[in-house]
């Protein structure tokens, strides 16, 4: 599994409608970037990753990645990899059945995706913990779960809805470490949607405001903090 | 704790009366019984089966197909055979697959021959199937209805077609509901009296009801009305706890349950046959439906309306299924919640019978026949004062509790799921009683309280057993006054107030889905 | 819509207060009786307007659905029961309502009660009586059957349906029916008609709505049930047969409670049952023959009613004695 580096996103002149608010989107991510997404809430940041996925449809504009035109695709032709904040497991289906489920929607699963599977659990340390059941895991370790299958889906692009803000800030810390880890193996283009600052400097190359539904500024982000703890940061 | 207060009390009352003669209940169990008892079950199992099998498809259907024309009103539709009488179902039934039947003339080319009509256990089987398919579909959409937001998400990014989405993702869902669902079924075929004599095609075709109804009434043998009432309650226990083992338990996953947009990636192929599924379906139960509307506008609606029987009765009915309601859905939720409370006490140790018997136990009043329900508590309260008084009291409160199965059901999934998300947070903040509800759990329970409020509603709207017990002239309600017109050669007149009973249904249906859609 | 939920709420309180009974201080007369005798278009409140005002007095009807649930409501009621007068029972129902002792003798009978075949009972004054009858729907069967014999042995093809003798009233004279013309051949009788009984159903009304909406083309009802179509519908389409060994009768009778021989105005009230005021309405509220003096004459559609050559009727201790094992034996033979 050398994964492929990432894809680049562009999103041109995309307008999207929700309720009342109009939301215009008009950028790049190139590829193999890590972005965090950030901005108050119901500004649309997780508006904007439904968009990418193709969760969502734009009422006008054009969603690329790495030069395709998505636009109106189901999501599963659009190359992406979405990790949400919770339920991002069955919860009657095992850890390796549920990482399995990024191989083959039916878990016919060959011997290859079942070395892919052991493979990337062992990467996202959740070795022997196969047959566990997603009530018996911590959280931290459930969003591993849906990491490992990040891996075995092998997309040239991640998208992280607020994955860890449910996990105390070591934990969390950590798996955002683990992402970055998983970053630099793969190279897939990551957005991330997060509310805390470090966690943004911790990994992000750059971070993307957004304010009611418009992108308020882009800062490229220097190099990452080395893990100074920074005071408790905004978000709810 | 209500539940077993009423049934109880119901039994002491006859037991009360038995007191002086036991005979009648050792020689109720003879070799009629048991034949009785074994057509009972034989058909409640076959028609929970044929109501509850396609109701899971039908169900998968219309919660992929998330937006059609019609498909509110259909769903609304779905809750109106609750309340129509039995008699009216079957003459509805009738009037599509009877001898005389709209599509007698094609069967009996098919058959070679005249075609007989559908009476026997075929008869049965359908009419119990358009009673409970609608019933269970709606039940099952509101397990469907749990499966969170993200995990459709996920499914459509993983591209999950339709059949592996099914595995899953929606049977795990409706599994959880599965034994429920299929429970309340059973039991209300169990107890299934008008539609078995009517289309059963004779005696042959007679349910432990039947047996009760006629000891209780022609014979007058409250010990043997008593007996054959334990047995058929023994009978569903049994039935009742081997369904619940084979389903097993389900840990509702900790989410919340407000499920907005549907992301199933549905194919033009998948579409078509989803749709094929609901219209089978909506045509199965609207055929008849239909007879009825079509009967009914053969009436004079113009007289009917302006008959002052007929809108005191309707008046009546309301004043009797609101009430009955509001208490039924309280009870539920009290129900719900202490049977929640109990679970998260004891963790992972095995559930307790008081457990259960909050949990299941509630819709066994179901298989409490009408008649002893309101013989029982005639003699009570006739020992305790005014019987007069108390009967719309009475009627109100069994009404409530016959409902509160259904309630339960709907209600229970949404809480469960809910209190496993809150439980900690509310304990750690301290939110407890009535601002936990308003603003915790109430708004995630509003849908399926919406839901079970409607189901509710019908219910007692239909109801006729209990009423015509404590029937005096002040408690005339649309279904009594139905039965009293088709029973004086007035059948155009019943027809009439059956559609106008079906009107009331749909509308009391729109209000309940708004309220719980506004609250939402 | 708070508006809609918060009138209904106050429906819901002001309901039960909205129909309070009479007053009960001076002079009130409590009749239990089954329901389509008081319903708007029963005889119950012709009879009440012309009691009260013959005896300054106020009648309160306290109604059930038919004459069995009337005689298991005075069953559970006991001695504390508010009737005055029970109306409504019938010959099969006597000897049960006479052994719960709750019934007082009449004495006698102010008019003459005019039922073929006599009256003679202690407890009990007749107000009508009928006859069962196969009912038939014309435009579907053009040769019915002119005895029960043609019955029993006609065209499986042709249907009837039949009401349950074990909850049903109709269903038990069809019984009584049977039995009184084939006697022990009754069984064998059965298993011959059992061939043409398209369904068995729990109640009259269920059984009636078969032949009204065309399933089947014949059904056991009353000699008097086509005289309803005629006056109140105008149609001749459903008509009863008549049978050569004769029809079996029900009379339905009224009787008074122990309470209420203190009550002076129920025994008043039984002379007024058989006179011709409360008689005149029974023809065409109750759909029975009158069994008193009728000041108006019967509407010619009675003319045209089937008049049955033999009244058939079995006394009531008979039935009492044998009720159970009939209707046992019926079971047997319909559910082989």
């Amino acid at each position: 599994m050398t994964g492929r580096s990432g894809l680049e996103i562009a999103l041109e002149k995309v307008a999207f409608r929700y309720a009342e608010m109009v939301m215009g989107f008009d950028l790049r991510f190139a590829a193999g970037s890590v972005t965090a997404i950030m901005g108050p809430s119901g500004a649309g940041k997780s508006t904007l990753l439904n968009l990418v996925a193709g969760f969502e449809a734009p009422s006008g504009g054009r969603i690329l990645i790495g030069g395709e035109n998505v636009t109106g695709l189901p999501p599963a032709a659009h190359p992406v990899s979405m990790v949400f904040q919770e339920n991002n497991l069955f919860s009657h289906l095992d850890v390796a059945a549920n990482v399995g489920l990024g191989r083959s929607p039916s878990l016919k699963l060959s011997g290859e995706d079942r070395a892919a599977v052991s493979d990337a659990l062992a990467r996202t340390g959740l070795s022997g913990k196969e047959k566990r059941l997603p009530s018996a895991l911590s959280g931290g370790e459930r969003q591993r779960v849906a990491l490992a299958r990040v891996l075995v889906r092998d997309r040239p692009v991640l998208l992280l809805d607020e994955p860890f803000a449910s996990l105390d800030a070591a934990l969390r810390r950590e798996m955002t470490d683990l992402v970055g880890e998983l970053h630099s193996r793969i190279h897939m283009t990551i957005l991330m949607v997060t509310h805390d600052e470090q966690d943004a400097r911790q990994i992000a190359d750059r971070v993307v405001r957004i304010e009611d539904g418009r992108i308020a500024g882009s800062d490229a982000v220097e190099a990452p903090s080395p893990g100074g703890r920074l005071p408790e940061s905004g978000g709810e | 704790m209500a539940v077993a207060l009423v049934a109880g009390g119901a039994l002491a009352g006859l037991v009360f009366q038995a007191g002086r003669d036991w005979s009648g209940a050792f020689s109720a169990f003879d070799g009629y019984l048991l034949r009785v008892a074994r057509f009972t079950l034989f058909q409640a199992v076959l028609s929970t089966v044929l109501s509850v099998g396609p109701a899971i498809f039908v169900a998968r259907a219309f919660s992929r197909q998330q937006a059609f024309p019609g498909r509110a009103l259909m769903l609304r539709l779905f809750a109106v055979p609750l309340a129509l009488p039995a008699i009216v179902a079957a003459l509805g039934v009738l009037a599509l697959y009877g001898r005389a039947g709209i599509f007698s003339g094609a069967f009996s080319r098919f058959a070679g021959g005249d075609w007989p009509g559908i009476y026997g256990l075929s008869g049965i089987l359908i009419a119990h199937v358009f009673f409970n398919l609608p019933l269970a579909t709606r039940l099952f959409l509101q397990a469907l209805d749990t499966v969170p937001d993200d995990q459709w998400r996920l499914a459509a990014q993983l591209g999950m077609g339709a059949r592996p989405a099914f595995r899953f993702l929606e049977w795990p869902a409706m599994r959880a509901s599965l034994p429920g669902i299929a429970g309340l079924v059973f039991m209300l075929c169990v107890t299934s009296f008008t539609i078995v004599l009517l289309l059963g095609g004779g005696p042959r075709a007679t349910t432990l009801e039947v047996a009760i109804y006629q000891a209780l009434r022609f014979d007058f043998d409250p010990a043997r009305a008593v007996a054959l009432t334990a047995a058929q309650i023994g009978l569903t226990l049994a039935i009742f706890i081997a369904i619940t083992r084979f389903g097993g338990d389900y840990t509702a996953a900790a989410t919340l349950s407000v499920a907005r947009r549907r992301y199933a990636a549905t194919g033009q192929g998948e579409r078509l046959c989803n749709l094929l599924v609901i219209a089978a379906a909506f045509f199965f139960v609207a055929g008849p439906m239909g007879a009825v509307v079509v009967a009914g506008l053969g009436a004079d609606l113009g007289r009917l309306a302006l008959d002052e029987a007929v809108r005191r009765a309707a008046l009546t009915s309301l004043a009797l299924a609101v009430p009955a309601a509001l208490l039924s859905i309280g009870l539920s939720l009290a129900l719900v919640a202490c049977r929640r409370v109990l679970e998260y006490g004891r963790r992972e140790r095995p559930a307790s019978w008081l457990e259960w018997m909050s949990g299941s136990g509630a819709s066994l009043v179901l298989v409490l026949p009408p008649t002893v329900i309101g013989a029982g508590w005639f003699v009570i309260l006739l020992r305790l004062g005014n019987l007069y008084a108390a009967a719309p009291a009475m009627v109100v409160v069994v009404n409530a509790l016959m409902a509160m199965p259904f309630a339960v059901r709907v209600v229970r999934p949404a809480y469960d799921a809910a209190s496993a998300r809150n439980e900690r947070l509310c304990d750690a903040l301290g939110i407890a009683g009535w601002n936990r509800f308003k603003l915790i759990d109430g708004p995630v329970l509003a849908r399926p309280l919406g839901t079970a409020l409607a189901f509710a509603m019908a219910l007692s709207l239909g109801d006729l057993g209990v009423i015509a017990l404590f029937g005096s002239d002040s408690v005339q309600t649309l279904p009594y006054l139905l039965m009293q017109r088709m029973g004086s050669y007035r059948t155009e007149d019943a027809a009439g107030i059956a559609l106008l009973l079906g009107v009331l249904c749909l509308g009391l249906m729109a209000i309940s889905d708004r309220l719980g859609r506004d609250a939402a | 819509m708070r508006g809609t939920i918060r009138f209904l709420l106050l429906a819901t309180l002001i309901a039960p207060l909205v129909p309070s009974p009479a007053s009960a201080a001076e002079g009130a007369l409590t009749i239990y009786t089954y329901e389509s005798f008081t319903a708007d278009w029963g005889p119950g409140p012709i009879v009440r307007k012309a009691f009260e005002a013959e005896c300054a007095c106020s009648v309160r009807f306290v109604s059930v659905a038919d004459g069995v649930a009337l005689l298991n409501r005075l069953k559970l009621e006991g001695q504390s029961t508010k009737a005055d007068i029970v109306l409504g029972l019938d010959t099969n129902l006597m000897a049960d309502a006479k052994a719960t002792g709750l019934f007082a003798p009449h004495g006698a009978i102010a008019n003459e009660v005019n039922v073929p075949g006599g009256w003679s009972d202690d407890f009990f004054v007749p107000y009508d009586y009928g006859y069962f009858a196969v009912v038939y729907d014309s435009d579907k069967l053009k040769d019915p059957p002119k005895s029960m014999a043609e019955l029993v042995d006609g065209d499986p093809k042709e249907k009837i349906a039949i009401e349950d003798p074990r909850t049903s009233t109709p269903g038990l004279g069809l019984v009584l029916w049977i039995r009184k013309i084939y006697g022990d051949k009754a069984a064998d009788a059965w298993a011959k008609l059992k061939g043409r009984v398209l369904t068995v159903t729990p109640g009259w009304s269920e059984a009636y709505g078969l032949l009204t909406k065309g399933e089947a083309p014949m059904v056991l009802s009353y000699t008097t049930s086509p005289a309803y179509h005629m006056i109140e519908e105008k149609t001749d389409r459903y008509k009863a047969a008549s049978f050569a060994e004769g029809h079996y009768m029900q009379i339905e009778v009224a009787g008074m409670t122990r309470k209420g021989a203190k009550n002076p105005l129920a025994a008043k009230f039984l002379a007024f049952m058989t006179g011709p005021k409360f008689q005149d309405a029974i023809p065409e509220t109750n759909w029975m023959y009158p069994a008193g003096k009728t000041d108006k004459p019967l509407d010619p559609a009675f003319g045209r009613l089937v008049k049955p050559s033999k009244s058939l009727i079995y006394s009531s201790d008979e039935v009492a004695a044998n009720r159970k094992a009939w209707v046992d034996e019926w079971l047997s033979v319909m559910s082989r």
